[in-house]
């Protein structure tokens, strides 16, 4: 059974239809990405599955229940989370506020989480007091994947998370997201370097003019040469 | 005379109205066309009524010489003081522009204000100028001694009824014509706008420029219509944030919701009192003006919660090339 | 020129009081609520309402210590307080979360505050008239020091302003829900995400900002008197303060507070001291021209 399952969405900005008839499905322990080129809808996507934005029609399920149109404040509560394309993080607050700010609804002793979340990202626990506007890119990442983590998600969404970033970086950044997947997170991500998503993925979608175009294994993706020409920007 | 005394009262109650119907015209180009935060109205309206006052008032002669001091008293006649309320107005809001334009939403705002507030104290506190917190008094009226001055204020409603219909009319072209286009393109999308090669900056200036020369005229009009004016009059609540609530009120980017919303706020704010005093309970007449407050300001939001449009929301512009 | 420096704290720490609830409000809804000053005025003659209906026994409208005003004040600024919290989220709940609702832009909220800034102010000039009214009547007792003059009073304002506004900042800076708040007022569209109740917030923000504000009016008009203006003609100064500090710094606006208090002060000593507000202005507009996300902007730009 599927994790995550997207059926026949519709959703858009006003009067403007972005997503057609989109559906998609994640399954349990599975890393899905979602590839195609900029303005396809992808960023739409996730936030029309995380009641960012209300989807107009369709349904959306999370483990057999319907959370179309649910807001984000339920959805942490039920396992979710995720890590926005942009202004992932809060600038003006503290790297530790941040990562508290992640465990917002929770009211017991946070403390251990942070810990545990600083032991995954070993460079941000040295600048925990700095404000989070004052990060390099890289540690600005790793702290929007560190929020996020805060309430152990069992479904992880993250929107291009390695734009913009070093190479090194990029394979460090995805180290950690197989890591995360091995203790049994299940992610779906958007990416702009297919190369490293295809590497990463079990499965993955191409997303264009809010349609999906293609979805298969990674490999099979890989050596289609006609969607590698036409969505990937390989020629 | 119950009738002739309740016709005078209309009278001078238009005059008011389609005075305040061209400020909200003239905001109606820089808010409604453009999306220009002017909330310096007031800047516009003490410049053009002091300018024009200026220019069509003689400098003060015999006894009165001795307690009312005047920069210059040109003695003109009152459509070169219209002209010169205009003008002066134009070249202010081209400083202001310049100086603010850059700044964006709330922040324009409240620039606009601070600088209108800044201008009032001028005038307030540089007696020189003119005569100082005491205002000037015994402006002139054009055409004064063509009828028995106690119909004098039908002549008056005429000649501002003129200048709304001249303002209106032009308006409307204007905004029809591709200048106008552009406008509401700022309004609707800027950065669209100047993709196309359109200078946006420039184009604002302008859109301000021309709408503060109206409220220049709007200033001109009040002036001579009182006869009488001095800084307090032009304070925020009166001289800006009523002219918004006219426009919010008629409909924003409709000249004739401009108009409309002039006369409608006009007719609430200057009627309520009056009614309300004669049905005030006893002791508290002397209240019953200030529940107009209470009037505008739900009126206000009652407005932008249920018709956030306006009463007439704005119409379609076909352009003509 | 000390002297007047001094006299420009006392006024900077009322305008960096009243300021702080203002730029809480702008960094979390992002309104500029142009009814902050008129729900001072509320505040202030809630209390003086308070005092009168106190009963002149005991103590009650006994002057306390060496302070012009009586006991029954302090006892006043309490429902005060109250009623200025619980105006301040009703407001909300009835203009400003529907125009929110409706997708309205934060310039709409302003203007809507325009009107709400009518109807409150009608409301005193109503139930109170235009005249001007005392907390008290009798002398106001002065201290001296180096040459130095002020008002026991004034003293008081200045004391208790800053500890309410430091109050605010350790809350703000040191509470789950005070980090709530500014990480609310930092990135809204992340809050929603990381599960913070954004809807719920709001409420907080408008209660504290409601409180601060009824201290601030109160304070402000033990210094001077009461009347329906009051707080209008104080809103351009706070304006200028929160602008100053930049949208949603606490001490931003103290400082900003601060600073255009004294300004405004010790601009008496070249120019008339009617030009006060023009000083405000003045500063607010070059501050806008050179520096618009403020002295101490905090918010990423987008
Ligand atoms: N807040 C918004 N309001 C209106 N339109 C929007 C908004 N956000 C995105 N759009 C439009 O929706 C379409 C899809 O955008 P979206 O951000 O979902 O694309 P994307 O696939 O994530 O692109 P990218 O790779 O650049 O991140 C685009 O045409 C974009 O202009
Ligand atoms: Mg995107």
């Amino acid at each position: 059974m599927s994790v995550l399952q997207v059926d026949n969405v519709v959703s858009g900005y006003g009067s403007m239809e972005v997503l057609h008839d989109l559906s998609l499905a994640v399954g349990q322990g599975e890393i899905v990405a979602m590839l195609g080129p900029n303005g396809a809808g992808k960023t739409t996507l996730l936030r029309t599955i995380f009641g960012v934005v209300p989807p107009w029609s369709g349904t959306i399920t999370y483990k057999g229940e319907d959370i179309s149109g649910v807001p984000p404040e339920r959805l942490v509560r039920m396992g979710l989370a995720y890590i926005p394309q942009e202004y992932n993080i809060f600038a003006s607050l503290t790297v530790q506020e941040n990562l508290e700010m992640g465990a917002f609804i929770r009211d017991d002793d946070i403390h251990p989480r942070i810990e545990e979340i600083f032991e995954l990202f070993p460079d941000i626990a040295e600048r925990r007091k700095s404000r989070a506007g004052e990060l390099s890119g890289g540690m600005r990442q790793m702290l929007a994947i560190g929020r996020a983590l805060m309430l152990n998600p069992e479904l992880l969404l993250m929107d291009e998370i390695s734009t913009g970033l070093a190479p090194f970086l990029v394979d460090a950044i995805f180290e950690r997201v197989k890591e995360l997947n091995d203790q049994g997170v299940t992610i779906l991500l958007v990416e702009q370097n297919a190369p490293k998503a295809l590497q990463t993925s079990d499965r993955v979608y191409i997303i264009e003019g809010g349609e999906k175009k293609a979805e298969g294994n990674p490999e099979a993706i890989a050596a289609d040469e006609e969607i590698a020409r036409l969505y990937l920007g390989r020629s | 005379m119950q009738i002739g005394g309740l016709l005078s009262y209309l009278v001078s109650f238009s005059i008011m109205a389609a005075i305040y119907g061209i400020f909200s015209m003239g905001l109606n180009v820089q808010w409604g066309y453009t999306g220009l935060l002017n909330f310096g109205i007031a800047a516009f309206f003490a410049v053009g009524a002091y300018t024009s006052a200026l220019v069509v008032a003689p400098l003060p002669t015999g006894p009165s010489a001795d307690y009312v001091q005047q920069a210059i008293g040109l003695n003109m006649p009152f459509l070169v003081g219209v002209a010169a309320a205009a003008i002066v107005s134009g070249i202010l809001a081209l400083l202001v522009g310049l100086l603010t334009l850059r700044l964006r939403g709330s922040y324009l705002a409240i620039a606009t204000i601070g600088i209108a507030e800044t201008i009032r104290l001028f005038f307030n506190n540089e007696p020189w100028l003119a005569n100082g917190s005491q205002g000037l008094v015994g402006l002139p009226q054009p055409l004064y001694g063509l009828v028995p001055p106690r119909y004098y204020n039908y002549v008056y409603l005429a000649i501002v009824l003129v200048f709304l219909l001249l303002i209106y009319f032009a308006l409307e072209r204007g905004i029809r014509s591709p200048w106008g286009r552009v406008l509401r393109g700022i309004r609707e999308d800027e950065v669209m706008v100047a993709a196309n090669g359109k200078d946006v900056f420039n184009f604002e200036l302008q859109s301000l420029v021309v709408g503060a020369m109206i409220m220049g005229i709007g200033g001109a009009l009040y002036a001579h219509f009182r006869a009488s004016i001095q800084p307090g009059l032009f304070r925020p609540t009166y001289g800006t944030f009523i002219i918004w609530t006219m426009l919010t009120l008629g409909g924003t980017g409709n000249n004739k919701g401009a108009i409309l919303g002039g006369f409608v706020v006009w007719a609430f704010w200057s009627w309520s009192s009056t009614v309300l005093a004669t049905v005030a309970p006893a002791g508290l007449e002397t209240r019953a003006p200030f529940f107009r407050y209470i009037l505008i300001g739900v009126l206000l939001v009652g407005v932008l919660l249920v018709r956030p449009k306006g009463l007439i929301g704005e119409e379609r512009q076909v352009s003509r090339f | 020129m000390v002297q007047l420096a001094l006299w420009g704290v006392v006024l900077g720490s009322i305008i960096a009081l009243g300021s702080v609830g203002l730029t809480l409000i702008w960094g979390i809804t992002d309104l500029f609520n142009a009814a902050h000053g008129d729900q001072m005025t509320v505040g202030a003659y809630v209390t003086l309402l308070v005092v009168a209906l106190i009963p002149d026994v005991g103590f009650l409208q006994a002057a306390v210590g060496p302070f012009s005003f009586p006991w029954a004040v302090l006892i006043g600024i309490i429902p005060a307080i109250i009623v200025s919290a619980f105006l301040a989220i009703a407001i909300d709940r009835v203009v400003y979360k529907p125009l929110r609702r409706m997708g309205a832009t934060s310039i709409t909220g302003f203007i809507a505050s325009i009107g709400v800034a009518w109807g409150l102010r009608g409301l005193i000039y109503v139930l109170w008239g235009a005249d001007f009214h005392f907390y008290a009547s009798g002398i106001r007792p002065m201290v001296s020091f180096l040459g130095l003059r002020l008002r026991t009073d004034e003293v008081f304002i200045v004391v208790v302003a800053w500890l309410a506004t430091a109050g605010t900042y350790i809350f703000l800076q040191n509470t789950k829900m005070g980090k709530a708040l500014r990480a609310l007022s930092d990135n809204a569209d992340l809050a929603r995400v990381a599960g913070i109740n954004t809807d719920r917030m709001i409420v907080w923000a408008w209660a504290i900002a409601g409180f601060l504000i009824a201290l601030a009016g109160t304070l402000y008009g033990i210094q001077t008197q009461l009347r329906a203006e009051m707080g209008w003609i104080f809103l351009l100064p706070l304006f200028a303060a929160i602008i100053l500090g930049g949208q949603g710094s606490i001490t931003g606006a103290a400082v900003g507070g601060l600073v255009l208090g004294l300004a405004q002060q010790m601009s008496t000593a070249w120019l008339r001291p009617t030009y006060k507000p023009a000083v405000a202005f003045m500063i607010m507009v070059l501050a806008l021209i050179f520096r618009p996300q403020g002295i101490f902007g905090e918010k990423e730009s987008r």
